[in-house]
């Protein structure tokens, strides 16, 4: 073992280049996966405060009974996907409007007749705040007699949904199209490797060294590589998400310790492959 | 030992390099194979120790059936043998001890004793005080005797040389030689191939003598003949 070990790490003494090569290439495209996958968390993220936003307003027609209001809210909040329904009078909803839309406080306060229409907000479940489920909801809603419209900002429920899947599956693309390249290019440098130590491997060879001997610390190589490929690649997204907080002023989240721990490992799974995959056609060859 | 038996090898481009050779090489024996080059002799070499195939015939080397072995045996049927090349074949990067403990360090030996065997073969090829020197700071003649020192440190039962003096001058020829007639002395069965026929008319050794692939004479089962009709040139 200690034999196999110190042949495996001959290698990075005797063409440190040729390493330095594949455990760059390792590293950049995992690091254009991690700033996906950087991206893709943070969105998550922000997607999830959006949507914890996401309301299902009914407005009311005018000289609906309080009674009645009261026995709809029952209704609606038995509906599995809401957790809230409240509601909110004409009056209530002059004065927010007054308090939050302060430009327009002048011209609200000489108001003679109050515009707004009383409602019923409604709050979904956190699973439950995707475009199908809101839509559901507001139909729902829609049926109650006393209703006159319901808003719920369909399009932009729509869009986030897209926008998520979208970036799932750029993120999934990119990731493989750049984990391909990796193990293409560390299949070559194994193989310049192979060709490099030709000679050496004819005379273990000679010497009855098994096959499995000879391939094992190739394989290492290709591990090693990966790992140093895929730590370089957490030290990089490491740097781009401080930078991304010190001077693009955004407030994002790194990786949780199992995320890049999952990083190194694909780095090293894309090491071992490329060296699998090179090491045994070639040594044929020598 | 190595036993041939109507044994044809043929190249998909080079015709045939073995026509219907069949001899046996006993435990302990010294057999000279010579003839010219392009003769045969590095490809009876390659059969024994299975880098080649034969195409028909029955190729047996202690113990092994070479027809039927798989690919993963062939390690082990190696690890009989020990294989001398002309060209030496040394690791340049590494010392003459670790060329030869290299040896013992690819057939999973344990570490303990791998020093004091390398330290042993190195002393009975004459080199333990160049243990420590690189192939280049060595002569054509002790680089060879590591080479032979690394074929002997498995304890082979067959030692194979091919063409071993070929690049070596006069004294470091006969040298070389005199350490392959003491280690078949000590019990190890020797095929060399040479087409040197001074040093195969020194010793009293079995010759066995190809032409065109063809084996054409074994002093082993034919009769002796005069100086004039022997060997190639």
């Amino acid at each position: 073992m200690n034999f196999v070990m110190r042949e495996a790490m001959l290698t990075f003494r005797r063409a440190p280049l040729l390493s330095a090569l594949s455990v760059t290439t390792i590293a950049f495209s995992l690091f254009v996966v991690g700033l996906f996958a950087l991206v893709a968390v943070n969105v998550q993220r922000a997607l999830s405060q959006v949507a914890e936003r996401a309301e299902v307003v009914a407005y009311l027609l005018p000289g609906t009974p309080i009674e009645t209001i009261t026995h709809a809210l029952k209704d609606i909040e038995a509906f599995p996907e809401v957790t809230n329904a409240s509601y909110v009078s004409e009056d209530s909803a002059l004065a927010r409007a007054r308090r939050e839309l302060v430009e327009l406080q002048g011209p609200l306060r000489e108001l003679e007749r109050n515009p707004l229409p009383a409602s019923i907000e409604v709050t979904l479940k956190p699973g439950d705040r995707d475009a199908d489920h809101v839509g559901a909801v507001a139909d729902r809603i829609r049926d109650f007699a006393f209703v006159d419209d319901v808003r719920y900002g369909r399009d932009w429920i729509e869009k986030l949904d897209k926008l998520r899947s979208v970036l799932a599956a750029v993120g999934l693309a990119v990731g493989i199209a750049f984990a391909a390249v990796a193990v293409i290019i560390i299949g070559a440098t194994i193989r310049m490797t192979v060709l490099q130590r030709g000679r050496e491997i004819s005379i273990m060879r000679l010497v009855g060294a098994t096959d499995w001997f000879v391939r094992f610390p190739f394989l290492l190589q290709g591990l090693i590589k990966g790992a140093a490929g895929g730590l370089l690649a957490v030290g990089l997204s490491y740097a781009a998400y401080l930078l991304s907080n010190r001077w693009l002023m955004m407030r994002t989240e790194f990786f949780n310790p199992e995320q890049a721990a999952a990083i190194v490992a694909g780095g090293m799974v894309i090491g071992l492959f490329g060296s699998w995959i090179s090491v045994g056609r070639q040594l044929r060859k020598v | 030992m190595i036993k041939f038996t109507n044994v044809f090898k043929a190249y998909p481009k080079g015709g045939l390099a073995l026509k219907d050779a069949t001899f046996h090489v006993a435990k302990g024996e010294f057999a000279f194979l010579t003839g010219h080059s392009g003769a045969g002799k590095s490809t009876i070499l390659k059969l024994i120790y299975a880098e080649e195939r034969a195409t028909e015939g029955e190729v047996r080397v202690s113990g092994f059936n070479l027809a039927d072995l798989p690919p993963r045996q062939v390690p082990y049927l190696r690890r009989r043998l020990g294989i001398v090349f002309q060209d030496f074949r040394l690791l340049e990067d590494r010392t003459a001890e670790e060329n030869v403990g290299f040896a013992l360090q690819v057939t999973g030996a344990r570490r303990a004793g791998i020093e004091a065997r390398v330290m042993r073969v190195l002393t009975q090829v004459g080199l333990a005080a160049k243990a420590t020197a690189y192939p280049r700071e060595l002569s054509g003649g002790e680089q060879q005797r590591v080479a032979i020192a690394r074929a002997l440190v498995n304890e082979p039962t067959v030692l194979l040389a091919d063409e071993p003096t070929g690049n070596l001058d006069e004294r470091a020829t006969r040298g070389v030689f005199q350490l392959l007639r003491d280690i078949n002395a000590s019990g190890t069965a020797v095929v060399m191939a040479t087409h040197d026929l001074d040093l195969v008319r020194q010793a009293p050794y079995r010759v066995i003598e190809l032409q065109d692939g063809a084996l054409v004479y074994d002093s082993a089962v034919d009769e002796p003949r005069g100086e004039q009709s022997g060997g190639a040139p």
